[in-house]
C-alpha cells in the first residue's frame, strides 16, 4: 500500500515561498518521478513527503490517512539519500539493520531481513565492511538496502545516481527499476536528469519553480507536451523551436520540432542550412545546423551513417504529422 | 613526501626544530634524574659547586614511603578523572545546545569561551573569593536567602571545590572543540536516523556520539597532560590542605618547603612514571578512535 495524496500543499521558508499551492496523486505501486531545473523544489516537494520538512498550509494524506503532523518515522515511508548518508562507524550489516533495531525488531528476524537484503542487492561480501571501504555504487546498494528491509509503503529517492559514473549510473537505473518491479512498492524517485526519469517512471511530473507544469506517462509528455516548457525537457536533444513566419504559416506563435522528425538531403527539402557541428554517437549522429533563417541553430537527428561534413548545404524537411504548435503564452495548441 | 629526495628534503628541514625540542626536554630531565640521586639540601650547604653527595636510591625510597605519598597520587587521580568526567559531559551537551540556531549564538559562544582566557590563578582567587567565601561569596549568600548554614566550601568539600573550578576553567576547550566536530557531523545522516525511527535519543547515542568520539578522544588526552600538573588552583585556595595534595603540589612541598631537591627530583622521577602510566591506559582505551 502507499497510496500519497497532496492537498493544497504549500511551502515557505521566511517570506519566500518555494512551493505554491500544488495537489498531486500519487497511486499505489507508482514509479513517480520528479524532473525539473535546478532549484525548483523537487527536494523540497519530496522532504514535505517524507515529513522532514513541515508544511506551511495543505494536507497530505497516506494510505487515506492524514499524515500532515505525522512524525517522519510515523509515516512508514523510506528515504535514500543523494549523498547516501550511510552510518560510516557502522559496518554494512549494522547499517541496514539500524531501522529494524530502532523498530525493536528480534535479533533472528533482523538477521534474516538483512540477509535477504543483502543477496538481493549483491551485498553479502560486503557485510562487514564499513560505507568508507565502499565504492559508490555498493554505498548506494547499502543506502537502499537500509530503505527496503523496513518494507515501506513508499520508497522516496533523492538524485540517488548523481554522485556515480555514466556507466554505474545505467546500471543502477535497471538495478531501481527491477526493484520496483519486484516489489511492486510505490517509488517516487527525484532527478533533473530527463533520461532518467523517461527510462524509469509510469508517470512524470515536471516542476518549475514549484508548479507542476504537466502529469503524465513518459510517451504522453513526450507526444503531446502541454506548453513549450515540457517540450522543452522532455526529450534529448532538445526540442528546436521556431517563430516568426514558418510559425504563422501553421498559425501558431512558434512551433517546435524535435530533431528525430526532421529529415536531412543533399538534394531537396523544406529549409537549407549549413552544417556546423556534428556530432557522431555512432548509432545516430547529430547535426546542428546553421545559417536556416528560421532559428540560430536547429537540431536535427540522422542515422550514424549519415556523413555531412562541416560547412556542407543540406536541405531539411520536417515531418508535418509531428509539429507541436504553441500561441504567444507557450501552451499548446 | 612520496619520493626519496622530498623524504630527505624534509628531515633537514625538520632537523632544527627536533634538536631544539628535544634539548628543551632532554636537559631538565637528566637534571632531574641527576639530583633523585643526590643528597642536595641547599639550607644545610649542599651546592653544586661542592659537590653532591650519590645516594643511590634513598630519595626514591624516602618519597614513596612517606605517608603522604599515595593520598596524593589517588588525590590526583580523582581530580584528572573528576574534571575529565564533567568537561566531557558537560562539553557535548554545551555543544549541542550551542550548534542549534539561537537568537544571540555569535556574543553566547564568546561568553562561553570566556573562562579559558582567564588565568588559573584569577581564576581560582575569583573563585575562592567570590563564590565559594563562606562569608562574603555567592553561594553562602545564597544558602543564607534559603535560610540555611553557609557552606565552608574549601574546608569540607575541598577536592570537590577545585574540581570545580578546574571544570570551569577547562570546560570551554572542552565546548569548543565539541562544536567543530558537531558542526562537521552530515545533517542527512540525522535525517535518515529520523525516518528509520530513531528517536533524538537513540539518535544522539547511534549518530552524534559516534561521530563525536574522536574529538572526545582529543579533549581527553590534552586536558589529561595539562591536569596532571594542575598547581596554581590548588596553591592559591587551599594550599594543599584537606586531601586536596595532589602529586604535583606535594612535590612543590619537598622542593620548596622543605628545601629538599633531591626528595623532590625523585618526586618528579614518579610523576613522570604516573604520567606515562596514565597515557598508556588512555591510549588503550581511548586511542584506537584516533586510528579511524
Ligand atoms: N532551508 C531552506 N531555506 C531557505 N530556502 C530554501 C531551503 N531549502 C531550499 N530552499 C530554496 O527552495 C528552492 C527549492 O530548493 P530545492 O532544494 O527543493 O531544489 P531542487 O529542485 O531540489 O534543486 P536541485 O536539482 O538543485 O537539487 C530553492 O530556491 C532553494 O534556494
Ligand atoms: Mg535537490
Amino acid at each position: 500500500m502507499g497510496r500519497i495524496v497532496l492537498e493544497q500543499i504549500t511551502k515557505s521558508f521566511g517570506s519566500t515561498q518555494v512551493i505554491p499551492p500544488l495537489d498531486l496523486t500519487i497511486e499505489d505501486g507508482e514509479f513517480t518521478v520528479f524532473v525539473g531545473p535546478s532549484g525548483c523544489g523537487k527536494s523540497t516537494l519530496l522532504r514535505l513527503i517524507a515529513g522532514l520538512e513541515d508544511v506551511s498550509s495543505g494536507r497530505i494524506t497516506i494510505d487515506g490517512q492524514d499524515a500532515t503532523e505525522l512524525a517522519p518515522a510515523k509515516r512508514g515511508l523510506a528515504m535514500v539519500f543523494q549523498s547516501y548518508a550511510l552510518y560510516p562507524h557502522m559496518t554494512v550489516r549494522k547499517n541496514i539493520a539500524f531501522p529494524l533495531r530502532m523498530a525493536k525488531m528480534g535479533p533472528a528476524e533482523i538477521e534474516k531481513r538483512v540477509n535477504n537484503a543483502a543477496s538481493v542487492l549483491n551485498l553479502t561480501d560486503y557485510l562487514d565492511r564499513r560505507p568508507g571501504q565502499l565504492s559508490g555504487g555498493q554505498r548506494q546498494r547499502v543506502a537502499i538496502g537500509r530503505a527496503i528491509v523496513r518494507e515501506p509503503s513508499a520508497f522516496l529517492f533523492d538524485e540517488p545516481l548523481s554522485n556515480l559514473d555514466a556507466a554505474l549510473r545505467v546500471g543502477m537505473r535497471l538495478e531501481i527499476s527491477e526493484l520496483h518491479k519486484r516489489l511492486t512498492t510505490t517509488m517516487i524517485y527525484v532527478t533533473h536528469d530527463q533520461v532518467e526519469a523517461m527510462t524509469m517512471a509510469d508517470k512524470i511530473v515536471v516542476l518549475r519553480a514549484g508548479h507542476i507544469e504537466q502529469v503524465g506517462s513518459p510517451l504522453e509528455l513526450y507526444k503531446n507536451p502541454r506548453n513549450k516548457f515540457v517540450a522543452g525537457f522532455i526529450g534529448s536533444p532538445k526540442m528546436n523551436f521556431l517563430e516568426g513566419d514558418e510559425a504563422k504559416r501553421h498559425n501558431a506563435h512558434s512551433i517546435g520540432v524535435r530533431p528525430e522528425h526532421i529529415e536531412v538531403s543533399d538534394s531537396k527539402g523544406d529549409w537549407t542550412g549549413v552544417v556546423g557541428v556534428s556530432e557522431h554517437l555512432g548509432s545516430d549522429t547529430f547535426f546542428h545546423i546553421h545559417d536556416t533563417g528560421l532559428a540560430e541553430t536547429i537540431t536535427v537527428r540522422a542515422g550514424g551513417e549519415v556523413g555531412f561534413r562541416h560547412g556542407d548545404r543540406v536541405h531539411l524537411t520536417p515531418r508535418s504529422d509531428v509539429i507541436h504548435k504553441f500561441d504567444a503564452q507557450g501552451l499548446r495548441i | 613526501m612520496a619520493t626519496q629526495q622530498s623524504r630527505t628534503l624534509a628531515r633537514y628541514m625538520m632537523a632544527p626544530a627536533v634538536i631544539l625540542l628535544l634539548g628543551w626536554m632532554l636537559v631538565p630531565l637528566t637534571m632531574t634524574l641527576f639530583f633523585s640521586f643526590k643528597k642536595y639540601l641547599p639550607l644545610r650547604g649542599d651546592s653544586l659547586e661542592n659537590g653532591l653527595e650519590w645516594v643511590g636510591f634513598q630519595n626514591f625510597v624516602r618519597f614513596i614511603s612517606s605517608s603522604a605519598f599515595w593520598p596524593s597520587v589517588s588525590t590526583t587521580m580523582i581530580m584528572v578523572g573528576g574534571v575529565l568526567i564533567i568537561t566531557v559531559v558537560l562539553g557535548v551537551f554545551l555543544a549541542i545546545l550551542l550548534d542549534q540556531p539561537l537568537w544571540g549564538q555569535g556574543p553566547l559562544r564568546i561568553l562561553v569561551i570566556a573562562p579559558f582566557f582567564v588565568m588559573p590563578t584569577v581564576t581560582a582567587l575569583v573563585w575562592k573569593n567570590m563564590f565559594l567565601d563562606p562569608v562574603n561569596g555567592l553561594f553562602a549568600h545564597l544558602w543564607k536567602f534559603f535560610g540555611l548554614s553557609p557552606v565552608e566550601w574549601l574546608v569540607d568539600y575541598s577536592l570537590g571545590s577545585i574540581i570545580m573550578i578546574v571544570s570551569w576553567q577547562w570546560l570551554p576547550f572542552a565546548t569548543l572543540i565539541l562544536i567543530t566536530a558537531i558542526q562537521s557531523l552530515d545533517s542527512e545522516q540525522l535525517e535518515a536516523a529520523e525516518m528509520d525511527g530513531a528517536s533524538a535519543f537513540h539518535r544522539f547515542i547511534h549518530i552524534v556520539l559516534p561521530h563525536l568520539s574522536r574529538a572526545i578522544t582529543i579533549v581527553i588526552l590534552i586536558q589529561t597532560i595539562f591536569l596532571l600538573s594542575i598547581f596554581a588552583e590548588i596553591f592559591v585556595t587551599t594550599g594543599g590542605a584537606f586531601g586536596t595534595k595532589t602529586l604535583t603540589y606535594l612535590i612543590f612541598q619537598r622542593v620548596i618547603d622543605s628545601q629538599n631537591i633531591g626528595l623532590g627530583s625523585a618526586g618528579g622521577v614518579y610523576a613522570i612514571i604516573l604520567a606515562n602510566i596514565v597515557a598508556i591506559f588512555l591510549m588503550r582505551i581511548v586511542g584506537k578512535n584516533l586510528d579511524r
